[in-house]
């Protein structure tokens, strides 16, 4: 218990911008309107294909004999690159069908 | 290139500018385009910030880049209007499968020097991107039908007991570190497993609200991530997500005239509802 208590009091700063960060994200999202919901959704998963940027820095650290990392590294690279282009790419074609009406 | 780093502050501002404006419809287009633009900042970034013990690999990392992209644009090409919904849950599954890749090489990178609450922010990882994951595969199956609605009486007890499970495997593994050998193996297995029964349930109207769910939880799973790795944008990114999209959900609810709680352990049909909350 004390051990996950030093823990969080080594990352005082991180669990701050936790708090601000969780608030922003409240404050931006809470006056959007119903036909935005779709695209929205499809645009914020987009943006947690963020992901992506532990699995780059994943296979950069990775020895080159160590397969199994390289693999699982770079299988989690192109799935998160789908989610990250092909998120914004849909979510691109969603809100031009808006601009259209 | 020791200052690379200070790019991802601008990319995490372009992220943050790009969500506020999809959230308003004048701008929505424009908001979409900054924040693809902040990902790929983020992403060039990663690609070149210097980081302890790098081996390169560049020529694996473009490679699966390039894939991936080029996969991602045919998907978002062909898809039918009516089928975006699915489409973004599948998405979703594919970043919720990111997040427990990396988390299980990590896990497997684990000896005694590290500490307590890092191995319990990445199997919290590994928990979170699971549950994202196969919950998405079976919200993009009952969407384009492939998947029918289930529900028994018992359900919502035995997703509770499962989650009860799956938490106190992940406490005993923390506070006991390998002591069992394949514990971490279980955990997996039975967060993969979390995910599929939780969504099940769900009837297929609610759909939706739950891809909207897990999309938060996605975000999650990366921000913890980002813990893991000290990685400020992950870790920004992740909660933004994580927090709009709850927020999202909730709102998604709201329009519907449902609770959240009643859409997660209800499955009731839409019209009986109000009446049975």
């Amino acid at each position: 218990m004390l051990e996950i208590l030093d823990y969080l009091k080594d990352n005082v700063l991180t669990i701050n911008l936790w708090i601000i960060t969780i608030y922003l994200g409240f404050e931006i999202i809470s006056k959007v309107p119903t036909v935005l919901h779709t695209p929205l959704m499809s645009g914020s998963n987009a943006i947690s294909g963020i992901v992506i940027i532990g699995a780059i820095i994943l296979v950069r650290q990775s020895s080159p004999e160590d397969y199994l990392s390289l693999v699982i590294g770079s299988v989690g690279i192109v799935l998160a690159t789908i989610n990250v282009v092909g998120g914004h790419a849909v979510t691109n074609r969603m809100l031009e069908m808006f601009k259209k009406k | 290139m020791e200052y690379i780093n200070l790019l991802y502050i601008f990319s995490t501002v372009l992220l943050i500018i790009g969500l506020r404006k999809l959230s308003s419809p004048s701008s929505a287009a424009k908001g979409n385009i900054i924040a693809a633009v902040g990902m790929g900042l983020a992403t060039v970034v990663a690609m070149f910030e210097p980081i302890e013990g790098d081996q390169g690999n560049y020529v694996l990392i473009l490679l699966s880049l390039l894939i991936g992209t080029v996969v991602g644009l045919v998907f978002s090409k062909k898809v039918a209007m009516t089928a975006v919904p699915e489409l973004v849950s599948l998405f979703n599954g594919f970043g919720g499968a990111c997040a427990v890749a990396i988390s299980i090489i990590e896990v497997m990178k684990f000896d005694e020097a590290v500490s307590m609450g890092a191995r319990a922010t990445t199997y919290l990882a590994m928990f979170i991107g699971g549950v994202a994951f196969t919950g998405s595969l079976i919200a993009y199956g009952k969407l384009s039908g492939k998947v029918k609605d289930w529900k028994s009486g018992i359900s919502s007890y035995f997703n509770l007991i499962w989650l009860a499970l799956c938490l106190g495997l992940m406490i005993y593994e923390v506070m006991f570190m390998g002591q069992v050998t394949y514990l971490p193996m279980l955990i997996l297995v039975v967060s993969l497993i979390y995910g599929f029964t939780f969504v099940l349930p769900i009837g297929g109207a609610d759909m939706p609200v739950v891809i909207s769910l897990l999309n938060a939880f996605t975000g999650i799973a990366a921000a913890l991530a980002g813990i893991v790795y000290g990685n400020m944008v992950m870790l920004l990114g992740g909660i933004l997500v994580g927090s709009s999209g709850t927020i999202l959900t909730v709102l998604m609810c709201n329009a519907m005239n449902r609770s959240l709680i009643n859409v997660i352990i209800g499955g009731f049909g839409g019209s009986s509802a109000s009446s049975a909350a």
